[in-house]
């Protein structure tokens, strides 16, 4: 057997020991997700308008609920989120085992992702955009009786282009009918490029220039000098200049413009440091929370918010 | 040594990495102390647009993240919805991801529910859901709500809910809070919501540490404040739960700071690694002179 096997099966027996002592042989437990039974419009005298729905509670809420009395049904063991609780820290497993090196685990996990988000936008895009903005527009009775009871829409037939577009974008499936998805596409794209210019130019170039064409005598509310504001408008202004000329390629970068360049490289370079360091901060952010996630939700090793201690 | 240090295998890195985030995580729970905060400008910037606010102003929270950043701006949603409750604002959520509105339901029942019973749906606050569009959806309900949203994320007919009756685009908020993962976030709702009504709609906004040097130049004229990364939702979360929720305030509201004990000894390993790579990069060079 090869070293790295070795290595491999020992952490797996190991890990596999730990969570069967830590499931069966200890009293806290860990993993488990419990609900608690709400009843909705319990007075109501139509059996079909009563039911219940089960809302997340704490182990603590179901522990002293059992406490005070074993026979209580309104907190339960939930077997089903008990399973998500699993299935998201085994899959968190899988993702990180890339960092050792590609698996057959990563392999399954990153299917499953793309395949549950694939799924998961066709069926929001259904039931956000084609019921309620088209089919609820076109034939709101139908859509009323079958689908959307709350939607309460008159008929507009200025929806029929949307269909035709969005038929006409389907054909991209068909061999021989492919060319005539290029227009609903010509007509995506046209609107697209539209939109963004004028958001761009707005947002951006012409409220960036005037936002950087600001006094470096800066004052305070008693008209006072400050010095501070008017530093950090004095660096501004100079790295905006810097960096203007140091894109500034139709004049050789020597003498002054050489140096002005070298600056504006500067500036850059600090910005570029600063958006790494807070790239940096994300990403340990992002796997603390998962590490936050196995410690808490599913080993029951730490409780910073207090979910499973009883009696506080 | 200097050949193992040379050549060094980054899974050890990743080793590293995994116990400097893992431990203080252990020991922060366990203890439950946090570090101390000392907020930013930006994140005063924040908590005083919403401190304006009278009680019963209609706010839109735009929850344009996903589970994926849930680590980072999941503090963020916390705060500025416990913020919003407490200053007894009117609550209008609604989201540009496919995912918000699960990320909304999560902080309903979470802040919402348990701290807030009093408050009811459709008439103190109201979810009503996503949109696909990206963009295109702001650049419509700045002007017309009702051509996008006719009904909530529940399917209830918008104009059956109480609260929607004096709301008929975003310029009737007082104020919109964006909690923003990329895109569509934040830059499309400066672009197409701020810089075209600057007089009737003001932003205000969470982001993820990549986005917010992105988001900096738009400070303060478009984006008066901006919460970056963990960093700033445990700033803003000091500021509110010092104001509004006593001496003895809910764990779930020091997530964010929670977050930061791991950040703390994460980043100094990074500087150490940082400074060991430029020692070995100088040496070799002499190395080489000689």
């Amino acid at each position: 057997m090869k070293r790295e096997t070795v290595i491999w099966v020992t952490l797996l027996v190991i890990g596999g020991l730990f969570l069967m002592g830590r499931l069966f042989f200890t009293n806290q437990g860990m993993g488990k997700a419990y609900v608690q039974a709400v009843e909705i419009n319990p007075d109501d005298p139509v059996p079909e308008h009563r039911w219940i729905r089960y809302e997340n509670a704490d182990p603590k809420e179901y522990k002293q609920a059992i406490t005070e009395n074993p026979n209580q049904t309104e907190f339960q063991l939930s077997i089903s989120r008990t399973i998500g609780i699993w299935v998201a820290a085994f899959f968190t497993l899988f993702i990180l085992s890339f960092l050792y090196r590609d698996n057959p685990f990563y392999k399954i996990a990153e299917s499953v992702v793309v395949g549950v988000s694939a799924a998961y936008w066709m069926v929001v895009g259904f039931w956000t955009t084609i019921i309620p903005n088209l089919l609820g527009k076109l034939f709101p009775v139908w859509i009323n009786n079958w689908a959307m009871p709350g939607l309460e829409a008159n008929r507009e037939l200025m929806y029929i282009f949307p269909l035709i577009l969005g038929i006409m974008l389907l054909m991209r499936l068909s061999p021989k009918g492919a060319w005539i998805s290029r227009w609903p596409l010509a007509f995506i794209i046209g609107t697209t490029a539209g939109i963004r210019l004028i958001g761009f130019l707005h947002a951006d170039f012409l409220s960036q220039i005037r936002n950087t064409i600001i006094t470096v005598w800066a004052t305070g509310l008693t008209g006072a000098f400050d010095f501070w504001g008017s530093l950090r408008s004095l660096v501004l202004v100079i790295g905006v200049l810097t960096a203007i000329v140091y894109f500034f390629f139709s004049i050789e970068h020597k003498g002054v413009v050489g140096k002005t360049a070298k600056l504006g490289i500067w500036f850059l370079m600090i910005t570029f440091g600063a958006a790494f360091g807070y790239t940096v901060m994300g990403r340990i952010a992002l796997l603390a929370i998962r590490m936050e996630f196995l410690m808490d939700d599913w080993l029951w090793l730490i409780d910073p918010a207090l979910k499973r201690t009883f009696g506080m | 040594m200097f050949e193992f240090f040379k050549n060094l295998d980054r899974r050890w890195i990743f080793l590293l990495m995994f116990i400097s985030v893992s431990i203080p995580i252990y020991i922060v729970g366990k203890t439950g102390k946090t570090f101390p905060e000392v907020p930013t400008i930006l994140s005063e910037e924040t908590f005083r647009a919403i401190e304006e606010l009278d009680k019963g102003d209609p706010v839109l929270l735009s929850f344009d993240f996903d589970p994926a950043s849930e680590g980072e701006l999941g503090p963020m949603a916390t705060a500025f919805t416990y913020h919003c409750a407490s200053k007894g604002l009117k609550l209008y959520f609604m989201a540009l991801w496919p995912v918000g509105p699960q990320m909304i339901d999560d902080v309903i029942e979470k802040v919402i529910k348990p701290d807030f019973p009093h408050l009811e749906y459709g008439i103190d606050y109201v979810n009503i859901g996503f949109k696909p569009g990206n963009e295109g959806v702001i650049k419509v309900i700045v002007t017309d709500l009702r051509q996008l949203y006719t009904t909530d994320d529940k399917g209830t007919n918008i104009d059956h809910i109480p609260m929607m009756a004096d709301i008929h685009s975003v310029q009737d908020f007082e104020l919109v809070m964006n909690i923003s993962a990329g895109y569509a976030g934040t830059k499309e709702w400066v672009q197409y919501a701020v810089t075209p009504y600057p007089d009737k709609i003001k932003l205000v906004a969470g982001c993820t540490g990549v986005q917010a040097p992105l988001l900096y130049p738009y400070i303060p004229d478009q984006l008066p404040g901006l919460l970056g990364a963990i960093k700033g939702a445990a700033e803003y979360e000091k500021l509110v739960v010092d104001k509004y929720a006593g001496e003895t305030p809910d764990p779930k509201y020091l997530e964010g700071r929670r977050r930061m004990g791991p950040q703390l000894v994460a980043h100094l390993l990074i500087i150490l690694l940082i400074i060991l790579a430029n020692v070995i990069y100088f040496v070799e060079k002499r190395r080489e002179v000689r």
